[in-house]
């Protein structure tokens, strides 16, 4: 932040308003530093850091690959082979399908939450910054599909249509935009009728600095906070979808796959249930820490 | 006036009739989209393996409305729901949308409500203890506990129960409606599917009544009851619970429908024949008229509850008004 943007200061005086930011904390710096003081967030940014490694890096070294079939079928983990986790039944190597179904299930996490912030954010940007009548009505339409049981839909989508992983990613993303959309409604319009919005417009700052410098910045955190939350969820209903046999095709996998067949074998074969099932666990817990810690850090009031 | 007097005459009956207003349009979007979904499917209930003959084909076509007009099929169909008549399932022989229904209802109602009132209960209990000792070792005990429990999906906690207290210890049944001489819905068969469907609402509603009391005890409210000089443990039941525990009501409707999908895997889990394993097997099958059934039963559930929900809590929080 040590560049002044012109576009941001109409006066054209720079220096003072350097100086001010120098001088001061902004909100995002007490932020990162309240998020940092909390353990349990760091502590999972390391550890999802690590498994994102994995998951890009994994399946590109690893001795074995996720597809190749062979006769060392179903057996436990072994350091014979480089078989670590075992193999499944048609003798895969599970460390190279539990790689390639984490990256799966992360990509799903963040791609369906991205549709979903798109959508999201338009719409509630919009029925937030028009307001009055097209407000009432586009906040309407969300509150009917609010009470609509969309997982059922999704479950028939998947079903009468071919199923790809595009199809999967769109379907749970316009599930999950909801939310978005009456966080960001709600903040435009808190924010929009704030004093320091007033201020900035009599001091003759422009529309666009308006919602680049004072709105945006207001709006970024929840949303911030509540797209760190959609990841687990998006990633959970994934697995539900895989679970219920509607997930993505073989041979590909996901931890939902993955967890779904070890569940089955579970008696005989813990092995092929354990792994997946832990990954999966580490994986939401660490969202989900940090999805709280962020939310403590821009929200301190509840601490 | 007695207390049952004031709440019945806070109903806001206009709302009430505005949101019943609405959920028509509501039932009759889901209708419709869920019977254009299908129709635009490529490849129809009815395809099989083998090339039918003509006359067959044309026997079912007339037999289900198929060789009628896309318009008079729903027309047909939005009809015979109105008057509580689902159709014939389309792939199990000689049973009727409505008797599948009624099999599978009561099973599905039946682990969702018992999970409810858990949830509710311990979620409710477990979060006021934590958050009447805010950031002790307790608290972050609870909350960490509730992590684990939003983040652990029910199809892992489903399998690993069934192993250690039916294959293990023996106690309750793997799944199904069990066998000889516990046939039915007992404790034996209901007690890990309900446990199980539970765990996740447990957790997000300790996390909700924890935010909820730590709010609560730092407001206005709860100072005046203080400097009056009640004892602690009246400013928390008289005072700080009741207001607590509004938010749970406003929950109340998103946790019923996540509730009825956790019971379409905890079906699937435990063997229960119930509407959630009906809804799925539908789908894969193709069995429309099923399927539509499926979806409307739960939206029509759906849509209820959350109205029963936002008339409760108009009723209950003094400081809701609608116009």
């Amino acid at each position: 932040m040590s560049q002044a943007d012109p576009l941001l200061d109409p006066t054209g005086r720079v220096e003072p308003v350097n100086q001010a930011i120098a001088g001061g904390r902004s909100l995002w710096d007490d932020a990162r530093a309240r998020l940092f003081h909390n353990k349990a967030a760091v502590a999972s940014m390391w550890v999802l850091g690590v498994l994102v490694v994995i998951a890009l890096i994994g399946p590109m070294v690893w001795v074995h690959d996720y597809r190749t079939i062979s006769d060392a079928r179903a057996i436990a983990p072994t350091l014979e082979d480089w078989h670590l986790l075992g193999t499944d039944l048609q003798g895969r190597d599970l460390l190279a399908r539990l790689m390639i179904g984490l990256r799966i299930s992360l990509m799903v996490g963040v791609v369906a939450t991205a549709v979903s912030l798109v959508i999201g954010v338009t719409w509630g940007a919009t029925a937030g910054y028009l307001g009055g009548r097209i407000d009432n009505f586009m906040m309407r339409i969300v509150d009917v599909l609010y009470a609509l049981p969309f997982i059922f839909f999704v479950i028939l989508l998947l079903t009468v249509f071919e199923r790809n992983i595009f199809l999967i990613f769109a379907a749970i993303g316009a599930i999950e935009w909801l939310t978005m959309a009456r966080i960001v409604r709600g903040q435009t319009l808190a924010i929009k009728g704030k004093e320091f919005i007033e201020a900035a417009r009599a001091a003759g700052v422009s529309r666009r600095a308006i919602i680049l410098r004072h709105i945006l910045p207001n709006v970024i955190g929840p949303v911030a906070v509540y797209v760190t939350l959609t990841i687990p969820v998006v990633i959970l209903a994934e697995s539900f979808l895989s679970f219920l046999g509607l997930g993505v095709n073989e041979p590909l996998t996901s931890l939902g796959v993955l967890i779904s067949d070890g569940a089955a074998r579970m008696e005989e074969k813990p092995w092929m249930l354990l792994a997946p099932a832990g990954t999966m666990a580490v994986t939401l817990l660490c969202l989900n820490f940090i999805g709280d810690g962020l939310r403590d850090a821009l929200d301190p009031k509840d601490r | 006036m007695s207390s049952l007097q004031r709440a019945f005459s806070r109903i806001p009956w206009a709302y009430t009739a505005r949101r019943l207003l609405i959920a028509i349009p509501t039932m009759l979007a889901i209708i419709t989209m869920a019977f254009l979904m299908m129709r635009a499917a490529p490849g129809g209930p009815f395809d099989g393996e083998r090339k039918l003959p003509a006359a067959t084909e044309k026997a079912i076509a007339a037999k289900f409305g198929f060789d009628k007009p896309l318009h008079e099929q729903y027309f047909d169909y939005v009809g015979g729901v109105l008057q509580g008549d689902f159709g014939p399932s389309y792939k199990t022989l000689g049973k009727s949308v409505n008797d599948l229904i009624a099999d599978g209802l009561p099973i599905s109602l039946t682990i969702g409500s018992l999970a409810m009132i858990l949830g509710i209960t311990l979620g409710t209990l477990l979060g006021v203890f934590a958050g009447l000792r805010q950031n002790s070792s307790a608290d972050y005990g609870v909350m960490g506990l509730a992590m684990f429990g939003i983040s652990i999906p029910t199809f892992v906690t489903g399998p690993i129960l069934i192993l250690i207290f039916a294959l293990g210890a023996g106690i309750f049944a793997v799944g199904g409606l069990g066998t000889y001489p516990n046939i039915g819905m007992n404790w034996h068969n209901m007690t890990l599917p309900v446990i199980t469907l539970a765990l996740p609402q447990i957790a997000i509603i300790s996390r909700l009544m924890r935010a909820s009391i730590i709010e609560t005890m730092r407001s206005n409210h709860i100072r005046t009851a203080r400097s009056k000089g009640l004892s602690e443990r009246q400013v928390i039941a008289r005072h700080a619970l009741p207001a607590a525990l509004l938010p749970l009501i406003s929950y109340a409707g998103p946790a019923m429908a996540r509730v009825m999908t956790g019971s379409v895997v905890i079906e699937k889990v435990f063997g229960l024949p119930g509407l959630g394993s009906y809804f799925v097997n539908g789908a894969l099958n193709r069995d429309y008229t099923l399927v539509m059934g499926a979806i409307i039963v739960y939206a029509g559930l759906i849509v209820l509850l959350n109205l029963v929900a936002d008339i409760l809590y108009a009723v209950l929080d003094p400081k809701v008004k609608y116009d």
